[in-house]
C-alpha cells in the first residue's frame, strides 16, 4: 500500500516537475510568473488529442507535433503579451498574463467545448507487477519519458554553449547582453522549451486521467508553481526536486489524511515555504525581493 | 462648479434611470445591481492594490466569507439583515486582518500567489465543511431584508439598497485615502524603506488596508447572499478574484471613480457582447492584454503615471 502510493506520488510528481520547469526557466530570466503557463499545458493536451483523433497519428508523432505547436505558441505569447511590457512594473505583465490565460481558456472552450474529453489512448489497461507494486503502462511512460526529458534539459543547460548562455541570461540580463548574448533569443528559447515540456506533460496527464478539459490547466498550474517555489524558483534542478516532493506529499496526504483536502495540503505547503524559506530548498539565498 | 453639476446629474440619473430600466426589462436592472456589488468589491480591493500597493489575488475569499457569514447568521441565528450585514463585514474584515498578519512580509508575485492560495483554501472549506455549509449544494432560503414590516423583495428595492452601500463604501474609502492614513499608504507603496525612515510603520498600514478591504468585500458578500437568497461555493472562484482585480486595473489603480468604471465595463461588457456570445471571453482576455500594453494606468487612473505604479525602473533590476 505504502509503496504503491509512493509510485503514484512519483508519477504525479514527475508531471508537476515537467510543468514547473517552464515556470522556473521564465522566472529565472524575466522574474515574472507566467500565469498562462498552466493553460499552455492545457492547450498541449488538447492538441495531442486533436492530432490523434483527427489525423489518427501515432502517439509519438502527437507528442512531437503538439510540443512544436505549443513551443511556437509560447514564443508568440512572450512576443505579443510580455515583451512590450518588459520595462513596466512587475504587476503589469502579471495582469497581461491573466489576460492571456483567460484568452487561452475561452479559446479552448470555443474550439472544443467545455466538457471533458476522453483520451483515445494507445495503451491498453495492461499492468505490470513488481513485488507489491502495480504499474500501469501509462505510469511507466510518464516516469520514463519525464526522466529522459529532464535529463536532456539538464545536459542541454550544463553542457552546451546555448545552455550556458541561457544560464548566464538568467543570472543577469544586462551582463549577459554585454557579453554578446542575444538575450531576446534566450528568453524566446526559455518560453519554447517550457511550453514544449508542458505540452508533453499535458498529453501524459490526458492519458493518465483519461480526461482533457479547458480548465485543467488551473490546478495543474498552481501545483506546478508550488513545486517550482518549493524547489527554489529560478533553479532548474530545484523545480524537478520540488515537483517530485510535492507529488509525493500530496498523494500520501491524500491517501492517509483526506482526499478532499488534497489541494489544501499543497496550498499550505506553498504558503509555509514562502513564509519560512522563500528561496526554496535549492534556491540561492540572495532573493531578498520576496 | 462643473464638477458639482456633474455630480448632481449622476445622482439624479442613478435614481431615475433604474425605474425606466425596470419598465424595459427586469434583467437590465439585475445587471445594474451586479455592477453595484462589483463596484463595492473593486473599491475595497483598490485600497489594498491601488493605495497600499499590495498585489492580492484572493479577494473573492472575503466576498465569500461575508456571504456565508451573513447566510449562516440569518438562517441559524435569525438575525435581521441589518445586523447580519455589518456583522459579516466585521467577520470578513477580521479574516483580512488574520490573513494579512503573516503575509504582509511578502511582496509582489509571491504575495499574489499566497493570497490566491488563501482564496482557494477558503473555497475548498466552503466545499468541504458539509456540516455547516452543505458543501457544493450551498445554502438556500436566505431571507430578504425587511424594515418596519416592509420587505425588500423587488429588484428596484435591492437596487436602492446597493446604491446606498456603494455610496457608503465610496464615502468611507474616499475619506480614508485622502487622510493622513492614505498618504502613509501611498508612501509605503512608493518606497517602503523611505516610508519607514520617516516614521511610517508599513506593517500597521498594510494590515489596515487588508482589514478595510476585507470589511467592505464582506459587506458586498452579505448583500449578495440576501439578494440572490442562495450561496454556493461556485461564486467565489479564483476567476472571480481575477475579475475584480481586472476591474481595479482597467479602471485605474488608486482611482476610486476608476474602480466603479471598471466594474461597469467588466459587468456590462459580457452582456453587451452577447451578440458575439461565443467570443466574448476571448475578447475580454485580449482587451486586458492590449490595455496593459497601451494604457497600463487604466481608463481613469492617476494622470502623471504613464507606464508603472511605482517608478520608472523595475524594482528587480535597479538593485
Amino acid at each position: 500500500m505504502f509503496l504503491q502510493q509512493l509510485t503514484n506520488g512519483l508519477t504525479v510528481g514527475m508531471i508537476y516537475a515537467l510543468i514547473a520547469l517552464g515556470y522556473t526557466m521564465v522566472y529565472g530570466i524575466l522574474k515574472i510568473v507566467n500565469f498562462a503557463h498552466g493553460d499552455i499545458f492545457m492547450i498541449g493536451s488538447f492538441l495531442g488529442l486533436f492530432f490523434m483523433q483527427e489525423f489518427h497519428l501515432p502517439l509519438y508523432l502527437a507528442f512531437l507535433l503538439s510540443a512544436a505547436v505549443t513551443a511556437v505558441l509560447g514564443v508568440l505569447i512572450e512576443r505579443l503579451a510580455y515583451r512590450p511590457l518588459r520595462m513596466a512594473d512587475r504587476i503589469v505583465p502579471l495582469i497581461s498574463a491573466l489576460g492571456v490565460s483567460t484568452l487561452l481558456v475561452s479559446l479552448a472552450q470555443k474550439l472544443w467545448g467545455t466538457e471533458m474529453h476522453p483520451f483515445p489512448t494507445a495503451f491498453g489497461s495492461r499492468t505490470y507487477t513488481l513485488g507489491s507494486i502495480t504499474f500501469s503502462e501509462i505510469q511507466i511512460l510518464i516516469l520514463v519519458l519525464s526522466f529522459i526529458l529532464m535529463l536532456a534539459l539538464q545536459l542541454f543547460v550544463t553542457r552546451t554553449k546555448t545552455g550556458t548562455a541561457m544560464r548566464a541570461t538568467s543570472m543577469s540580463l544586462t551582463n549577459a547582453a554585454l557579453m554578446g548574448i542575444n538575450t531576446n533569443r534566450m528568453i524566446s528559447l526559455a518560453f519554447a522549451i517550457g511550453s514544449a515540456l508542458a505540452s508533453c506533460a499535458g498529453i501524459m496527464v490526458g492519458i493518465y486521467y483519461n480526461a482533457v478539459y479547458p480548465t485543467m490547466g488551473y490546478m495543474a498550474g498552481i501545483n506546478a508553481f508550488t513545486a517550482a517555489v518549493l524547489g527554489g524558483i529560478g533553479n532548474i534542478p530545484g523545480a524537478m526536486l520540488g515537483g517530485v516532493l510535492l507529488g509525493l506529499v500530496e498523494t500520501l496526504g491524500g491517501a492517509y489524511i483526506s482526499t478532499q483536502y488534497k489541494s489544501v495540503i499543497s496550498f499550505s505547503i506553498l504558503i509555509l515555504v514562502l513564509l519560512i524559506r522563500p528561496s526554496g530548498i535549492l534556491g540561492s539565498k540572495d532573493i531578498n525581493k520576496v | 462648479m462643473r464638477k458639482k453639476t456633474a455630480m448632481i446629474a449622476v445622482a439624479a440619473l442613478s435614481i431615475v434611470v433604474p425605474v425606466a430600466l425596470q419598465q424595459v426589462n427586469d434583467y437590465l436592472l439585475h445587471v445594474v445591481i451586479m455592477i453595484g456589488i462589483f463596484s463595492v468589491l473593486s473599491l475595497s480591493l483598490n485600497v489594498i492594490i491601488g493605495y497600499a500597493g499590495q498585489f492580492a489575488l484572493g479577494h473573492a475569499a472575503f466576498y465569500g466569507i461575508g456571504a456565508y457569514a451573513a447566510a449562516l447568521l440569518m438562517l441559524h441565528f435569525d438575525l435581521s439583515f441589518w445586523i447580519a450585514l455589518p456583522a459579516s463585514a466585521v467577520i470578513a474584515g477580521l479574516a483580512g486582518f488574520l490573513l494579512g498578519s503573516p503575509v504582509i512580509r511578502l511582496k509582489g508575485d509571491y504575495l499574489g500567489i499566497v493570497t490566491l492560495g488563501f482564496g482557494e483554501i477558503v473555497r475548498l472549506i466552503f466545499v468541504g465543511w458539509v456540516d455547516v455549509t452543505r458543501g457544493p449544494m450551498g445554502l438556500p432560503g436566505i431571507p430578504a431584508p425587511s424594515l418596519f414590516g416592509f420587505t425588500f423583495s423587488g429588484k428596484l428595492e435591492f437596487y436602492y439598497l446597493i446604491l446606498l452601500l456603494v455610496l457608503v463604501t465610496y464615502f468611507v474609502i474616499n475619506r480614508l485615502v485622502h487622510s493622513g492614513v492614505g498618504l502613509s499608504l501611498l508612501a509605503i507603496r512608493e518606497d517602503e524603506t523611505l516610508a519607514q525612515s520617516i516614521g511610517i510603520r508599513p506593517n500597521k498600514y498594510k494590515l489596515l488596508a487588508f482589514t478595510v478591504g476585507g470589511f467592505f468585500a464582506g459587506a458586498a458578500g452579505a448583500f449578495w447572499a440576501s439578494y440572490i437568497s442562495y450561496v454556493s461555493p461556485d461564486a467565489f472562484r479564483y476567476l472571480d478574484s481575477v475579475n475584480i482585480l481586472a476591474m481595479v486595473i482597467l479602471g485605474g489603480a488608486a482611482s476610486l471613480p476608476g474602480s466603479i468604471l471598471g466594474a461597469v465595463i467588466l459587468v456590462a461588457a459580457p452582456e453587451i457582447l452577447r451578440y458575439v456570445s461565443d467570443y466574448r471571453m476571448i475578447l475580454l482576455g485580449l482587451a486586458i492584454v492590449l490595455m496593459m500594453i497601451f494604457k497600463p494606468s487604466g481608463f481613469w487612473g492617476e494622470k502623471h503615471r504613464r507606464r508603472n505604479f511605482y517608478g520608472n525602473v523595475r524594482k528587480g533590476e535597479s538593485k
